[in-house]
């Protein structure tokens, strides 16, 4: 079972229900973070990491001993990344969406494919949850095909959680796409809600149930719930706005282990997505 | 002129209200929101929009089912996944690489143009603002940025105005990328917990990348008085200049919900100071006044 946590607004909280989720849960779960431009749920997880392994995506290398200067890689290219001037075979690797049109194209097979560093991707553990993180190199413009990395080391026997990026573009969808539920969080701002109406979009797009947590739950107006209500979306939980919770955060510190009464709740919004997605697979 | 990006890494560090309350101070500027995937700034600022383009993204692979024979070459070269065995394009996975397209012995895949969004130009009381709207789901943010920096950058010329202030979108991807380049400063909204500082040093990794001078202020400081001193300690130490902190104050999701800047909501505030403060610090920075010319055409009220 996947459980995608995502926002649309960055800042929301997301980081703080996932982990959180996972703690009260235990070794029945692993956790993925699927933040890689800004992963964080380490900070709040500790897992201890085991391994690192660095990702590549490929891009092509052209043997110029090979080459005939025919630029038919460069006109298959639809991102500009492989050019011929003269006698020289010019490749933005920044450009490449790693296709293999253009090795595929060349008559001369003068076209292999060597890597463009993506970013790593940390393996760990913390009281029997297991935890993998990506962490996208720096100035790596490209997420989803690390995010995609990430995702393909769920262990399907597990109840995985996901922490998803912001947003609702691209790699927010690499990191829904395929989950059994999508667990929102929001604030209940004019930017948390704006925000949130992308979300429930794409989620709707992509045909996955969902779910609402509102965070910070008496600041700003009541804008969230009428929503919530008018799309029929479940308000899951609500966590009002404590300086002291606030302050545990900011510290990297977990609400379940510091205010115990907090695990229960996690726990029974845990068993709120599961009898979701139950009834979902048995109207389905 | 001048560009300054605001950018966070993390979201909801109070990038767009700390840009909303800088563009009710500057003068003679135009806005621009660059956080195309879920933009907010026109929740401030009421936009009354005077021009509305399409913005054309990549093409999409579509197999027309008439002329396939079912050979299965696309989903073989397709390294997406994106095509399944009854030979449907899967939009949500197609790269748009098109290889399919070529590969095809048929011809009978299609690969029409993506229409991903919208962008406008628009007036607000602060003046003219560049905003786009990426569609759902889609691609291409980091064209679509790159598109709206090269149009406010026209119209601010066009308008004779020398600051343009640019609300960046969050994470250090491809949209982030394409707001900072040639920017020339970014300010770093960073907030005092252990993900806002692990956040801001990456984004301090990516300016000083692309090279890009930086600055950093803190948002609701009081929240934890010891990561701000740590946040503007790593600042230092990575070159990067601290404007000053940003008291944690009600008054800003208030506004929010009233549709306001800081600025314009109620009585004056120490906040209120707090941000001016940190406003003329920018526009008289180094990194804004490469020459050492103080320009007064954009500095406060
Ligand atoms: S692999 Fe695809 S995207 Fe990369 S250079 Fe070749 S044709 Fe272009
Ligand atoms: S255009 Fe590329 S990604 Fe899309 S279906 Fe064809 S081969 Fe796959």
């Amino acid at each position: 079972m996947i459980i995608s946590v995502a926002s649309g607004k960055g800042g929301t909280g997301k980081t703080t229900i996932s982990t959180n989720m996972a703690l009260a849960l235990g070794s029945e779960v692993e956790f993925l973070d699927c933040d890689v431009e800004e992963p964080n749920a380490h900070l709040f997880l500790k897992p201890v990491i085991e391994r690192t392994e660095q990702v590549t995506t490929p891009i092509p290398l052209v043997d110029l001993e090979k080459c005939t200067y025919c630029r038919k890689c460069s006109a298959i290219c639809r991102f500009n990344a492989i050019t011929v001037v003269g006698r020289k075979v010019l490749i933005f690797p920044e450009l490449c969406h790693s296709c293999g049109g253009c090795m595929a194209v060349c008559p001369e097979g003068a076209i292999t494919e060597t890597g463009r560093e993506l970013g790593e991707i940390n393996f760990g553990a913390r009281n029997g949850i297991r935890f993998i993180n990506g962490r996208m190199r720096i100035g790596e413009a490209m997420s989803p095909p690390l995010i995609k990395r990430v995702r393909s080391l769920a262990d399907p026997a597990k109840v995985t959680i996901i922490d998803a990026p912001p947003g609702t573009s691209c790699p927010v969808i690499a990191a829904m796409n395929g989950a059994d539920f999508v667990l929102m969080v929001t604030e209940p701002t004019p930017f948390g809600l704006h925000d949130l109406k992308l979300a429930v979009e794409t989620v709707k797009l992509l045909g996955i149930p969902s779910g609402l947590v509102v965070n910070r739950s008496d600041i700003g107006d009541r804008e969230v719930f009428a929503y919530a209500e008018r799309e029929q979306l479940p308000v899951l939980l609500t966590i009002p706005f404590e300086r002291r919770i606030a302050e545990v955060y900011s510290q990297g510190r977990s609400i379940v282990e510091e205010f115990p009464e907090w695990k229960e709740r996690f726990c029974e919004l845990f068993h709120k997505i599961e009898t979701i997605i139950h009834e979902r697979s048995t109207t389905a | 002129m001048r560009e300054i990006v605001i950018i966070s890494g993390k979201g909801g560090t109070g990038k767009t209200s700390l840009t909303a309350a800088f563009a009710a101070l500057a003068k003679n500027s135009v806005l621009c929101d660059a956080d195309v995937d879920a933009a907010d700034l026109h929740l401030l600022m009421q936009p009354e929009i005077r021009q509305q383009t399409d913005f054309m993204g990549g093409g999409v692979a579509v197999i027309n089912p008439d002329l396939c024979a079912g050979c299965g070459t696309c989903m073989e070269m397709c390294r997406f996944g994106a095509i399944n065995d009854r030979f449907v394009v899967d939009v949500i996975r197609c790269e748009g690489c098109g290889v399919c397209v070529d590969f095809c012995p048929e011809k009978a895949i299609d690969f029409p143009t993506k229409r991903c969004g919208e962008w406008y130009i628009s007036d607000t009381r602060f003046g003219p603002m560049v905003h786009a709207r990426l569609g759902i789901a889609e691609e291409n943010s980091g064209k679509l940025v790159s598109l709206i920096r090269k149009e406010v950058r026209r119209l601010a010329e066009e308008r004779g105005a020398d600051l343009v202030i640019t609300d960046g979108p969050p994470g250090i991807g491809c949209p982030v990328i394409a707001s900072i380049g040639g920017a020339t400063a970014l300010v770093i909204v960073v907030e005092p917990t252990v993900s806002g500082i692990h956040d801001m040093e990456r984004v301090v990794e990516l300016a000083a990348h692309f090279r890009v001078p930086g600055m950093v202020c803190v948002n609701k400081w009081d929240l934890n008085p010891e990561m701000t001193e740590a946040i503007e300690q790593l600042a230092i130490k990575h070159h990067v200049a601290v404007l000053g902190r940003v008291s944690f104050d009600p008054a800003f999701t208030r506004s929010m919900v009233e549709g306001k800047t800081l600025f314009e909501y109620g009585e004056p505030t120490a906040t209120q100071q707090q941000v001016r403060d940190i406003w003329a610090k920018i526009i008289s920075s180094p990194s804004m006044n490469p020459l050492g010319i103080m320009d007064f055409k954009s500095t406060i009220q």
